[in-house]
């Protein structure tokens, strides 16, 4: 058994943390942090619901470990808007980019990452990027049409 | 329950740490498969050896004899967007490229892929069918050897590496003048599955003929599974499509595929000889 104390910037802000290491990302971010805005939907690695941003790379919050984030800088969904919306924020409220709202925050997460690697994506792109975003509303034109507004924006 | 979590700094700290622990130690690479099987109660180490701090694990280089030297902690992002390897293999990039998603992408490992030694990954497949090599390091870390990396998958999630030895990268041969590869894959249900089969495929069609040919097979059987009786009937002859699709139909009986979600054994046998064909005519079809 261990404990480990690691240091680690989550949405700007420096955390000095005791973590077990059996504790997975989402772990760290809801359970120790208190930011519930990540949401755990497979737990497998699978649905994408629990999407963050490790270093800017996008990752599963339940398969990767939390001591993994030692030294990292991870945004949440929390994080994502600095003040006021972002423009895909924005766009997903306009376009009606989500229904029921579970996979939101995985899916503005992973859209972030998207429209931060390629600013004006293609539809394979989208595709591509945003395929481990599951929505079981189905509601995928209109996050694929926020995705697309963004972009103009 | 719980494990002791040790970061290694260096491959000699985390071999030492294997040989303090050896039956009773795990070894994290990227962790994709170890949060799984752990989490499902599948594995219960006393100790785990994370290997992230080890600094140039993830270096992807030219090896001495112009072929890749990749790191065992690259990612497969990491080597699907390498200029390097875009430039010798663009084949082994797209391999890679088709697992998963690009979240499991950006933390599963080159090594990770090949020491786990799951029959349905993408990567082992192609790097069967490519000749490449694992270098593994043991003891002080000083102690080298290669091995081919089709011989070291021996059945299902299980490898010839002894459990103190670490793969500290996987070495692709230079690209012969002329050689054509391809990796298809087949997926039932979504294209972030598993494959119901999949092929890698390596020839030399220099000529008109097939001069050479490696052809391997993923996710019919408890390792990639290697079609020699499809590269002897087609290696010396002239490279048409009717020869590939009669020889294409021996994949049938070279895969020892299991009735599961992906698909009956019967159906994956199927579909062996149909992606073997699919993939040798895409091997002509490259110019």
């Amino acid at each position: 058994m261990s404990d480990h104390t690691i240091r680690f910037r989550l949405n700007g802000e420096e955390r000095e943390v005791r973590v077990p290491a059996t504790a997975r990302l989402i772990d760290l971010v809801r359970d120790i942090c208190g930011l519930t805005g990540t949401k755990e939907g497979c737990s497998v690695g699978v649905c994408g619901a629990c999407s963050v941003l490790v270093d800017g790379e996008l990752l599963s919050g339940c398969l990767v470990p939390a001591l993994f984030v030692d030294g990292a800088s991870v945004t949440t969904v929390e994080g994502i808007a600095t003040g006021t919306l972002t423009p895909l924020q924005e766009a997903f409220i306009t376009e009606g980019g989500f229904q029921c709202g579970i996979c939101t925050p995985g899916q503005i997460v992973a859209a972030t990452a998207l429209l931060c690697a390629h600013p004006r994506p293609t539809d394979d792109l989208i595709s591509e990027w945003m395929m481990g975003n599951l929505c079981r509303c189905t509601g995928y034109h209109g996050i694929v049409r926020a995705i697309k507004k963004a972009a103009r924006a | 329950m719980s494990y002791e979590w040790h970061d290694a700094a260096t491959w000699s700290e985390a071999l030492a740490l294997l040989e303090r622990h050896a039956d009773d130690a795990t070894v994290v690479a990227g962790s994709t498969a170890f949060t799984l099987l752990y989490r499902q109660g599948l594995i219960r180490p006393g100790h785990v050896v994370a290997l992230r701090r080890i600094s140039d694990a993830a270096r992807i280089d030219a090896d001495a004899h112009g072929g890749l030297s990749i790191g065992a902690m690259a990612t497969h992002s990491a080597v699907a967007s390498s200029e390097r390897v875009r430039r010798s293999w663009p084949e082994l990039a797209d391999a890679v490229s088709t697992v998963a998603t690009i979240r499991v992408r950006n933390q599963a490992t080159l090594g990770g892929s090949v020491a786990h030694a799951d029959p349905a990954s993408d990567a082992p497949v192609m790097l069967a069918a490519l000749a490449a090599q694992a270098v593994v390091v043991s003891g002080s870390g000083a102690t080298k050897r290669r091995v081919p990396v089709d011989e070291i998958f021996v059945d299902t999630f299980t490898t010839s590496l002894a459990p103190t030895e670490l793969i500290h990268s996987i070495e692709v041969p230079a690209r012969p003048a002329g050689a054509r590869a391809v990796y298809r894959k087949f997926t039932l249900r979504s294209v972030d599955d598993y494959a119901t089969v999949s092929v890698g495929a390596l020839a030399d069609l220099g000529g008109g003929t097939v001069n050479a040919l490696r052809v391997f097979l993923g996710g019919v059987g408890p390792t990639p599974m290697r079609a020699r009786s499809v590269e002897r009937a087609l290696i010396g002859g002239p490279a048409d499509g009717r020869r590939f699709a009669e020889a294409a139909a021996l994949a049938r009986d070279e895969v020892d595929p299991i009735d599961d979600a992906r698909g009956s054994a019967d159906y994956k046998r199927e579909m062996a000889r149909v992606w073997t064909e699919r993939a040798l005519r895409s091997l002509v079809e490259i110019s």
